[in-house]
């Protein structure tokens, strides 16, 4: 591939929007510790993957940044205790997916001492070898803090082709979330520090920090820390202009090289690794520290909130908690959404915990929620397919889907929509577009998971069909063998005979011992 | 006179050639039966719970493209599933044979651990080699392999296997369903 100097240019990508911030109003604030809960509800699977191994019992005693759980995979990410205390039982609790459903949690009752035991750390992480260190990362249970939680191990390694330059994404474009910006501001020499260690792991010659146009000192702050850590990094800033939904990774990676990210592919076949800014902060406390991941920022913020704020949360804490520590609900609250207003999830219950994909709980009144218009019919006025961001026909998925014809939906690359959410906020008739593919996706989803079944269920029965008809062969031949030889030895009556002869020739031996 | 002759003879031999190319293109070309099997095999639901009147979905499918067995046998398939058996088949579709049974959602296999004697029957009976155990060891079926045929319930001396609903994936549900939705629009300035 040509040489690009990333974010040398800046480039577009289609669609978007330009939305409102709303995110000073959870900046106005330093970032606070949240209150201890009374109970940590730790979710086995905090990240995009299969559960690791459970490492202790109810009943056992554990201190902060324990491991609970044990990787054995690059998919898996192990969970630490948060704090010290009491590991009371392992049971189902609420979480936030599937919505509405239940995964099994660890229930911890914190002992209040909040002892900390450090994990193991490196003398001079610099001369630790790239798998050395992500296998760090790894035991320190580190996932992608940006909100999809994938396992930063399994991003860093796994046969990619040589990565060029690793990007930190700080562009968080959705109204509300301000966590990643708060990080910025109060700890940039940790992303920084980081950013070098994820250099080193990835084999990058360059990081590119992208950051918003809106967020005021942060540049400063980022360049400042630079400067004061390591003036010779290859390390930049560059700024962004904000448009929903460029924090996307296909996105931002688009306005910083101008690629985009193949349909069936990854970053890693451009060369690139993108990584949320506080993915980079905490795999310094990894390493530097000894400091898994417990805590994380959250932006607890929205119409329905007294006080929005950023809160630095232990994995595990109750949502009611953090709505109290944001001075509670401003009077009824209709709905909390985990994320952010345009691709955030509604949450069923105030008790699901933070884990760590959780960046923003946005509180909503019923005003908020309601709905004011009807929804109408699409009248092909081609809005949505003007702010679609992966250049799909919003309208046309709709109508296929709407119809149940699920196969020319991903015909039309159903799969490629990022559920950002632009096509219907702009669409005149209200249609609720994201909620249609959504379903669309998880019928295709189960689809595929029924024929693989089928397949399955179908190459099991022909192998035991075989291997049953395989048996009755191997008996039919001995059964012949069997008669041949009988006629051979010139008929049963022989062999029945000799049978006879023997047995009473034993018989006779016995008897004579018998005798002696 | 010659006339008639020479048109008479024309038709016929366009009759002759036209039927030979036919008859050519007809055996040349006629469909290959296990294509078809496959094909119809590949509509079935592989739940191999020989419901059909056959001891297997391949079996069932076999008997169709021979013409012995009708499209509407299928009870786990479904009215979806004849359907889909006629559209390929170019045939009208009908109403599932009742007495075959009816079409249950999905379900597995579970063993009562406490009451299994360890008797290797429904061992025997599994279609798709979905329960392990040994001679007097505790029996349990592999959940992911279960197709719940239903074939282990009969050879079971004690009654100890259930068939349990299979636990629903979950699916976003389709707009309408309910009345929230993303995104949400946020009015508030």
């Amino acid at each position: 591939m040509a040489e690009i100097e990333i974010g040398r240019h800046l480039y577009r990508f289609p669609g978007g929007l330009k939305l409102r911030h709303h995110k000073q109003i959870a900046c106005r604030d330093p970032l606070t510790p949240a209150p201890l809960p009374e109970r940590l509800w730790l979710p086995l699977v905090q990240h995009q993957g299969p559960a690791g191994e459970c490492r202790v019992q109810p009943g056992d005693r554990v201190v902060g940044g324990q491991p609970l759980t044990r990787a054995r995979s690059d998919r898996e990410v192990p969970i630490h205790a948060p704090t010290s205390g009491v590991v009371e039982d392992l049971r189902d609790g609420p979480v936030s997916w599937p919505p509405g459903g239940t995964a099994p949690c660890l229930v911890l009752a914190p002992d209040g001492e909040d002892r900390f035991e450090a994990l193991d750390t490196p003398d001079d992480w610099a001369a630790e070898s790239p798998d050395a260190l992500i296998e760090r990362l790894r035991a320190g249970g580190l996932a992608g803090l940006g909100g999809a939680a994938f396992p930063t191990a399994a991003k860093l390694r796994g046969g990619f082709p040589p990565i060029r330059a690793l990007i930190l994404n700080g562009s968080e474009c959705e109204p509300y979330i301000s966590c990643d910006e708060m990080l910025m501001r109060s700890r940039p020499e940790a992303i920084v520090e980081g950013a070098r260690i994820l250099t080193r792991a990835t084999g990058a010659e360059e990081v590119v920090i992208a950051i918003e146009d809106q967020m005021g000192e942060v540049r400063k702050r980022l360049n400042e820390a630079i400067r004061t850590v390591d003036p010779d990094a290859p390390i930049r800033v560059v700024q962004v202009t904000t448009v929903y939904p460029e924090g996307g990774e296909k996105q931002l990676i688009q306005v910083l090289t101008g690629l985009e990210v193949p349909h069936d592919g990854l970053p890693q076949d451009l060369g690139l690794v993108c990584l949320n800014v506080a993915t980079a902060a905490a795999a310094r406390d990894i390493l530097f520290d000894g400091r898994p991941v417990i805590e994380r920022i959250v932006t607890v913020s929205g119409p329905g909130i007294v006080h929005p704020r950023n809160l630095v949360v232990r994995l595990g804490t109750p949502i009611a908690d953090l709505v109290a520590a944001a001075g509670g609900p401003t009077g009824d609250l209709d709905r909390l959404v985990l994320g952010g207003p345009m691709s955030g999830l509604p949450l069923a219950s105030d008790r699901i915990p933070i884990t760590k994909g959780s960046n923003c709980i946005l509180a909503l009144r019923p005003e908020d929620t309601a709905r004011t218009q009807p929804v109408m019919p699409c009248i092909n006025c081609g809005e949505c397919i003007r702010v679609c961001p992966a250049s799909l026909l919003p309208q046309m998925l709709y109508k296929h889907l709407v119809a149940d014809d699920f196969d020319a939906a991903q015909a039309l690359n159903l799969f490629d929509c990022i559920e950002c959410g632009c096509c219907a906020h702009v669409c005149p008739s209200h249609i609720p577009l994201v909620d249609q593919y959504r379903h669309g996706k998880g019928v295709l989803r189960e689809r595929g998971v029924e024929d693989a079944r089928a397949a399955r269920a179908k190459a099991r029965f022909e192998a035991r069909e075989e291997r049953l008809a395989e048996r009755e062969a191997e008996r039919r031949r001995k059964r012949e063998a069997r008669e041949r030889r009988l006629k051979d030895t010139g008929g049963a009556k022989s062999e029945v005979q000799a049978a006879i002869e023997r047995a009473r020739a034993r018989k006779d031996a016995g008897d004579g011992e018998d005798d002696g | 006179m010659s006339g008639v002759v020479t048109a008479l003879g024309v038709l016929l031999g366009l009759l002759l050639g036209i039927g030979l190319v036919l008859r050519i293109s007809a055996r040349r070309m006629a469909p290959d039966e296990d294509s078809v099997v496959e094909k119809i095999n590949a509509v079935l639901p592989q739940t191999q719970c020989a419901q059909c009147g056959y001891p297997g979905c391949r079996p069932y499918a076999e008997a169709i493209a021979r013409g012995e067995a009708d499209i509407n046998q299928c009870p786990p398939g479904g009215e979806a599933g004849v359907r889909e058996l006629a559209e390929l088949l170019g045939r009208e579709p009908k109403p599932l044979d009742a007495e075959r049974g009816e079409t249950k959602p999905p379900q597995v296999a579970f063993i009562d651990e406490d009451r299994c004697i360890g008797c290797t029957l429904c061992i025997q009976a599994c279609p798709v080699d979905a329960i392990v155990g040994a001679a007097k060891r505790m029996h349990t079926v592999i959940e992911a392999d279960c197709t719940g045929c239903e074939l282990c319930l009969p050879p079971c001396p004690v009654d100890c296997i259930d068939l349990v609903p299979r636990p629903a994936p979950f699916i976003w549900p389709e707009p309408g369903a309910r009345t929230d939705s993303i995104p949400i629009e946020v009015r508030h300035g």
